[in-house]
């Protein structure tokens, strides 16, 4: 397949950036996104370009590393599916694709494709974990959990941080994230006795990150690489109303 | 080189209590006089600094990734093997301890196995506390499956997630720290050297990676958590960014490498499907418990693999190894497969794998416990290979996945340098020749929660140390190896990319000193690794410029270290004539084809002195003592 990129480049945060074209050449529908990359990279390294920097690690949609704008899409075409695997067999010889990085104003652009995402751990500090310390817990089978309970914390927790609910978001508003971490503690005995300081403290960092306001758009939900649902985000926002409530001096 | 295991003395199972009470501890008001450096936030190293923070030492962690999330340890899937015995079938820390050193071939410290069986149990209490969201029974109770090389079930999981969900846990406590003012963390920070002043570690060198910087950081000690070295390949299981840099650099620094040649390859890996391959994809070892292995008999099949009838197929580990059957240990099932596959019965359009068949056990638990067990790996492979695996068999093949050598430590996991830590897969301590399925993440854990808070601090209340300014001349010395090192890179301007060399070397690794090896071949990789190195160094092209945010230039500097490393790898390989394990030296084998020890001459740990690039590297040896476990022939059969 023979394709045609029209890349954002931008050499740091103070350069205003720009699109660049690249005819990416011996695409093979095997390939993924990210490797169809490399190949380009590659090529522009042996005619004495600049690669395009992007970022990337795992390969296989765990990390959360990778994350574009593929034809304005997060992630591109593919459901429940992150860039690193997306495969070129999406596409069709002749394709024009645009890559650009996440845009938010909580994401400074510092290369390229690469932006800065280190809000997400300040909004994790606020609150993002249960108090224990290292050997001061019980038997791990002392409380037991219902399957069900369980179930519904793991698959709040298999947000893999990458973003792209904020690139959706026409408010660029980060709840998606935020809200699947509450959701994974509230959901477990162990998580209660934070669970409304919890959600105070880490909107609270949310908003002072600079993230918009979430007006239950749901483009979050479709970008999410790992199938997070806004139930959560309703979840939260009962919780967080509760919290309001408790949280009103006596 | 001094190896002193420093193993304490008295029964196996009183060693670690009697060791803890011998500990000097440093007064909980003068923790926070001692910076402790941490270097890497997987699980060993996010773990250590989250707990070290809760101690009160004054800890700095530093990662290359841009959040202590991303760290290698996110991928593993399978999950973390402790001695609860809940399933009460038999389990306890004795077993634990004694599977993992016969799964080792018996090239591992008892005493250290032992402790690390002990643990076990206080990392699912530690993590079920955090809210780690393990597999539970309808009861409420946790869960377990059974994995390789074990006939118990004591594997805890979160589906396919667990490295995900562990590592969360981790990072969570760690994000706690940093917001209680206990850790300082510096994300896209690359550790390039490691600065020794009088024989002891005081420091590290750093390149800010957005700025290009070289910024400098000393303390009391140093703790490398920074995982494992299996892309030396290229082509591994591992995340693309994993490499040898920090311990290499420690090890050109003083610190012993241990047993460089041990490393793992993984029976159950999709297979590369075409030249331009970046990695490759585990299919969690879980899948074994419920998946059987087999080829088709007849080297021409040419039909769907559900259309072979069952009288043609050959299910050849439950033919070869009737008690253990698809659930041998990691080195056996991947030579078994390799040599399927090198006689013709390879499977797939490349014939480079073998099927991996879920149809009986659909029929016999439903479709639902099977999505339920394996649902995200099921979709991983689809979105790989566009193929099904409810309806059609797998096609698996052995990948590069984990190195069970690393820096030497001893018993209190310091290695060769007074001062210098190594945790996590980083070091060697643990697994011997080969490493159990689900022991890794047990390994870090157990080291950066339990282990190394307490040890360090049996070394820092021992030591009076002066600060050690960032101007002093081992740090300014250091620094200026490594910008002069960068300069050169920049400088090559040859016209191959760094991704070239690499692929280079990998294959040239994988031939010679990968699942199997042989004197010849060693030697031929150890004349042509030199060979390749002098022409990277004078062909490599490195765009850009080192003062910004360069991928190539930061590539480039782990490329050079693995191909200064993959010579010591091939050393060890060639000079340890036995196999074990996973090192498996042709001229060793049984007559059925499996690894054939030689424990009067090899019964010991390789550690290597480094000599100079290029030069030929000293040998030293840490004789290995069984008390406790009987050496025996493995036998799986
Ligand atoms: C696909 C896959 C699946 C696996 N599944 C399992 C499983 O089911 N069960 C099991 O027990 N094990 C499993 N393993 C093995 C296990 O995941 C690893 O051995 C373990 O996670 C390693 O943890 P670590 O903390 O030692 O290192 P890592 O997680 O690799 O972390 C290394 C850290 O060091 C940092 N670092 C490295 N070098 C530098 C430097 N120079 N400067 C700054 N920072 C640096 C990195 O940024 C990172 O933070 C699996 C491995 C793979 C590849
Ligand atoms: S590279 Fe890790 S999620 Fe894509």
């Amino acid at each position: 397949m023979k394709l045609t990129l029209h890349v954002w480049r931008q050499k740091g945060p103070d350069d205003s950036g720009r699109h660049e074209r690249y005819e990416a050449e011996d695409v093979t529908p095997d390939m993924s996104f990210l490797e169809m990359l490399d190949l380009v990279n590659n090529r522009l390294t042996e005619t004495g370009g600049e690669p395009i920097a992007f970022e990337h690690d795992c390969r296989e949609g765990i990390c959360g590393s990778c994350g574009m704008m593929i034809n304005g899409v997060p992630h591109g075409p593919k459901s429940m599916t992150s860039a690193c695997q997306l495969h070129m067999r999406s596409f069709k010889d002749g394709d024009e694709i645009w890559i650009e990085p996440w845009k938010a104003l909580a994401f400074p652009v510092l290369k390229d494709l690469v932006v800065d995402r280190s809000s997400f751990d300040r909004i994790i500090q606020a609150g993002g974990y249960i108090s224990v310390r290292t050997g001061s817990a019980p038997d791990g089978n002392a409380i037991p959990v219902p399957k069900e309970d369980a179930d519904a914390a793991f698959d709040a927790a298999t947000c893999i941080g990458c973003a792209a609910c904020v690139a959706a978001c026409p408010n660029a508003s980060a709840m998606l994230f935020t809200s699947a971490k509450v959701a994974h503690l509230a959901h477990m005995p162990q998580g209660q006795t934070e669970r409304y300081d919890r959600v105070l403290s880490m909107v609270a960092q949310h908003d002072a990150e600079g993230f918009g306001n979430c007006t239950n758009h749901g483009a979050c939900q479709e970008a999410c690489p790992k199938g997070i649902s806004i139930d959560y985000i309703a979840q939260l926002n009962r919780d967080l109303i509760k919290a309001t409530l408790l949280d009103r001096p006596e | 080189m001094q190896l002193n295991s420093g193993v304490p003395a008295g029964p196996i199972a009183d060693k670690w209590d009697n060791h803890r009470f011998e500990m000097k501890l440093v007064n909980p008001a003068n923790k926070r006089k001692y910076d402790v450096i941490i270097v890497g936030t997987g699980l060993a190293g996010a773990s250590a600094a989250a707990t070290m923070g809760e101690l009160g030492y004054n800890v700095k962690v530093f990662t290359y990734h841009d959040s202590p999330r991303r760290a290698h340890s996110i991928a593993a899937q399978g999950g973390i093997n402790a001695a609860k015995n809940y399933q009460n079938d038999g389990d306890s820390v004795f077993r634990l301890f004694y599977d993992t050193v016969k799964g080792g071939d018996f090239r591992s410290r008892e005493a250290n196995v032992y402790r690390l069986a002990q643990i076990s149990l206080n990392i699912i209490d530690q993590a079920v506390a955090q809210g780690v969201p393990f597999a539970r029974e309808y009861g409420g109770l946790l869960a377990n499956r059974s994995f390789g090389g074990a006939q118990v079930s004591r594997t805890f999981y979160a589906r396919g997630q667990t490295g995900q969900q562990l590592l969360l846990g981790a990072y969570q406590a760690l994000e706690r720290q940093i917001a209680a003012g206990t850790v300082e963390i510096a994300t896209r920070h690359e550790m390039m050297d490691v600065v020794v002043v009088d024989g002891v570690a005081r420091g590290i060198v750093t390149r800010n990676m957005v700025t290009g910087q070289l910024e400098s950081y000393t303390g009391d000690a140093v703790v490398l958590a920074t995982g494992g070295y299996s892309n030396v390949f290229f082509l591994s299981t591992n995340a693309k960014h994993c490499n040898v840099t920090a311990t290499w650099r420690a090890h050109r620094r003083g610190a012993g490498f241990a047993n460089p040649c041990f490393t793992q390859i993984h029976p159950t890996c999709i297979p590369p499907s075409g030249e331009y391959q970046s990695k490759l994809t585990l299919m969690s070892e879980s899948l074994r418990n419920d998946g059987r292995i087999w080829v088709p008999e007849d080297k021409e099949e040419k039909r769907a693999p559900r259309d072979i009838p069952e009288g043609e197929r050959d299910y050849y580990l439950e033919r070869l190894y009737p008690s253990f059957g698809n659930l041998t240990p990691r080195d056996i099932a991947s030579r078994r497969a390799k040599e399927m596959v090198d006689a013709g019965h390879g499977v797939g359009e490349r014939e480079n794998g073998v099927y991996l068949d879920f149809k009986d056990a659909i029929e016999r638990l439903g479709r639902d416990t099977i999505s339920e067990r394996y649902g995200n790996l099921f979709e991983m492979y689809e979105k790989i290979t566009g193929e099904n695996p409810y309806d059609r068999p797998m096609r698996i093949y052995p990948a590069p996945h984990y190195t069970m050598g690393g820096l030497w430590v001893d018993y209190d996991l310091m290695t060769t340098v007074p001062g210098l830590f190594a945790i996590g897969e980083a070091n060697f301590s643990d697994h011997g020749a080969n490493r159990l399925g689900a022991s890794a993440l047990m390994q870090g854990l157990a080291d950066g929660y339990f282990v190394i808070p307490m040890t360090i601090g049996n070394y820092l209340a021992r030591v009076s140390h002066q600060p050690v300014p960032t101007d002093h001349s081992a740090v300014k010395d250091a620094e200026k190896d490594v910008r002069d090192r960068l300069d050169r890179l920049m400088s090559v301007n040859g016209n191959r990319t760094v991704d070239d060399f690499h692929i280079e070397l990998g294959r040239l690794i994988w031939n010679e000193c990968g699942m199997e090896r042989s004197k010849e071949g060693l030697e031929r990789a150890l004349r042509q690794i030199p060979e390749l190195r002098e022409r990277f160094w004078n062909e490599v092209r490195v765009p850009g410029s080192a003062a910004d945010l360069n991928q190539s230039l930061e590539k480039a500097g782990r490329v050079a270290d693995f191909l200064e490393f993959g010579e010591v790898m091939c050393y060890d390989a060639l000079t340890r004539v036995e196999s074990c394990g996973a090192h498996y030296r042709v001229e060793h084998t049984t007559e059925e084809g499996e690894a054939k020890r030689d424990d009067e001459r090899y019964a010991h740990v390789a550690v290597w002195e480094f000599t100079g690039v290029g030069e030929a590297p000293n040998r030293h040896v840490e004789a290995l003592e069984f008390d406790n476990v009987q050496l025996s022939q493995r036998s799986y059969k």
